[in-house]
């Protein structure tokens, strides 16, 4: 097990990076994080502000190997076969200046049969110009399971481009279930891109939140290939955007395989100037695979409004009450 | 006697180019229970959805009066703060709203105490319900009977509650006839609309409606009586809802099906 930076100088002189680690803990606080949780012994952390690693530690099954890059992090984060971690893996990403760029390059390796669950909070409270770049290469292997759930704040400003980008490959009987969310603060640019393989037996489960306002971005494309045979996916975007924000949904699922099932589901709410689109594909390539579609672009449910205005919810409140619900 | 809570005069409704209510009059009290029945497509939700002031349902003649005041012309949100709510007979679902925020959502001031009790009401636990999401997770009885609570824990002064008994298992249908006379007790005015014979039972009155208009009134039992006699007949006689009964073809189907020429109230049949 390895431990290092804040907790190996809890006591004693503060390091000059104490400070950043306080920031970024105030961050991770701001973003949705219990800093509490970065504490805990039992729970494997990994916390990164712009190009530093400021903690990193470790629980038996999982190891993080870093290295700092001129602009960001290169990580390996492995979870051995078979091992089972128990408790929620935290991770934070972070850029505290109002100026900056991060560059995370991140590998992730489930080993067969294991199982763990992620907590990413990425949180840039000041950006006023800050670009945070994410590849990802996530491989999950024959049986194990994998859950990322990754949350930013991007404070009040606007001034952020954030491109997630990953290529994920499940295979046979593993378990990818990612929920990406961005429904505090500003958007900015956000651009996430993710590419699934699924192999025979495996599920691929994305779900992706954001609540765009002013002239904020959204652009987020889902590409799954159902390779295997009875292999599952589903993608789940809720997005609103309101004032003159614009988000752009492409999904795309193929069916590839025989018993191969897959669903796309897509709700838009529009408000304002704002402009959402949609564009699904759907191939099938096998005739025993079926891929699904739904897709709901505009305003807000007609009955839905009407059922919280017989209650005296005005309009404004209503609205806001569904779309909240809507991206919770 | 106490003025009439509500008071509808001569309203009517065109939706499509069609009739959907035609002249309708009815006049609800303080701490009544008014029951509402008829065939469907007779005209009670319309009824219930323009009394509420939905989308769509603006009359074409006619007034509803609350206390007096009119409320034509008043947006549903209005409508509402003057004490008026609406159970819907298929409820709306919410992605993300937990049971308990929505069940609270139309309280003055929102109280968890009273969000359980409303809840414990329609037998639906909070610990159990109170965090769950009101989506499709839930079972159509299940997302009906949150509708109720949510309806009862805002304590409106008119609740107009449509079909509250469809999907709800036969256990739970005494707690919401419990519920409905509790809501009574407390002074609020209920238009139900039911076929539910056990739900008909605790209603201080009942009307029928026919093709979009109100063609009996009186007790729970006459117009369960006139409902299955006439209303029964026009049905499986006539596959129709024609609401003149001086209608020769609807003088024949009474005179097949044995349905006696005086109504219950045993006045001559127009």
């Amino acid at each position: 097990m390895a431990t290092t930076a804040a907790r190996k100088h809890a006591s004693g002189q503060r390091p000059g990076w104490a400070g950043e680690l306080s920031d970024m803990l105030d961050a991770y606080s701001q973003a949705g994080g219990d800093p509490e949780a970065l504490q805990l012994p039992d729970v494997a952390t990994l916390v990164v502000s712009a190009n530093q690693v400021l903690t990193s530690h470790e629980v038996p099954g999982i190891h993080f190997v870093a290295e700092p890059l001129e602009h960001g992090v290169k990580a390996k984060i492995t979870v051995e076969p078979g091992a089972h971690i128990d408790k929620t893996v935290h991770l934070c990403f972070g850029v505290i200046p109002a100026e900056g760029l991060q560059e995370i390059i991140a590998d992730y390796d489930i080993g067969a049969g294991a199982q763990v669950n992620f907590l990413a909070h990425c949180s840039f409270p000041n950006a006023v110009k800050v670009q945070h770049l994410m590849q990802a290469r996530i491989h999950i292997g024959e049986g194990a399971s994998m859950s990322y759930t990754e949350e930013h704040y991007h404070g009040p400003h606007g001034g952020i481009e954030v491109r997630p980008h990953a290529e994920v490959t499940v295979a046979k009987n593993g378990r990818f279930v990612t929920t990406f969310s961005l429904t505090r603060g500003r958007v900015g640019l956000i651009d996430l891109d993710y590419l699934v393989h699924v192999a025979e037996g495996g599920l691929a489960e994305m779900t992706t939140k954001a609540y765009g306002s002013q002239d904020d971005h959204i652009t987020v494309r889902e590409v799954v290939h159902l390779d295997g045979p009875q292999a599952r996916g589903l993608t789940k975007t809720r997005v609103a955007v309101r004032n003159q924000a614009v988000s752009e949904i492409y999904t795309a699922m193929e069916g590839n395989a025989p018993g191969a099932r897959g669903h796309m589901d897509c709700t838009e709410i529009v408000r304002d100037q704002a402009e959402a689109r949609n564009t699904p594909l759907v191939i099938v390539r096998d005739d025993k695979a079926q891929v699904t579609h739904e897709a709901a672009i505009g305003s807000v449910n007609r009955k839905e409004l009407e059922s919280l205005l017989a209650r005296g919810l005005d309009e404004d409140d209503a609205v806001d009450l569904i779309i909240r619900g809507m991206i919770r | 006697m106490t003025d009439a809570l509500l008071q509808i005069k001569n309203l009517c409704l065109e939706r499509d180019g069609r009739q959907v209510l035609r002249d309708v009059n009815l006049e609800l009290y303080p701490g009544q229970v008014h029951t509402l029945m008829g065939l469907n497509g007779s005209g009670k939700s319309s009824l219930a959805y323009t009394i509420m002031g939905c989308e769509g349902y603006t009359p074409s003649a006619g007034q509803i009066l609350f206390e007096g005041q009119e409320l034509n012309g008043l947006s549903i949100v209005e409508r509402a703060r003057r004490g008026v709510t609406l159970a819907w007979q298929e409820p709306a679902r919410f992605e993300g709203i937990p049971v308990g925020k929505y069940v609270g959502v139309g309280m003055k001031t929102p109280n968890r105490d009273h969000v359980v009790a409303a809840l414990d009401a329609v037998s639906l636990p909070a610990k159990f319900y109170g965090y769950r999401s009101t989506d499709q997770s839930l079972s159509g009885g299940e997302r009906k009977r949150i509708e109720l609570a949510s309806v009862y824990a805002m304590h409106p002064r008119l609740a107009i509650l449509d079909e509250p008994d469809s999907g709800i298992d036969v256990l739970t249908l005494g707690d919401i006839g419990v519920l409905i006379r509790r809501m009574a007790a407390e002074g609020c005015a209920v238009l139900l609309i039911t076929h539910n014979d056990e739900l008909v039972s605790v209603s201080d009155m009942a009307s029928i409606m026919c093709a979009g208009s109100i063609i009996f009134s009186g007790s729970p039992l006459e117009a369960h009586q006139y409902f299955t006699q006439r209303c029964m007949t026009h049905y499986e006689s006539l596959g129709a809802q024609p609401w003149n009964e001086a209608d020769p073809q609807v003088q024949a189907a009474y005179a097949s099906n044995g349905v006696p020429r005086t109504n219950v109230q045993g006045e001559g049949v127009r």
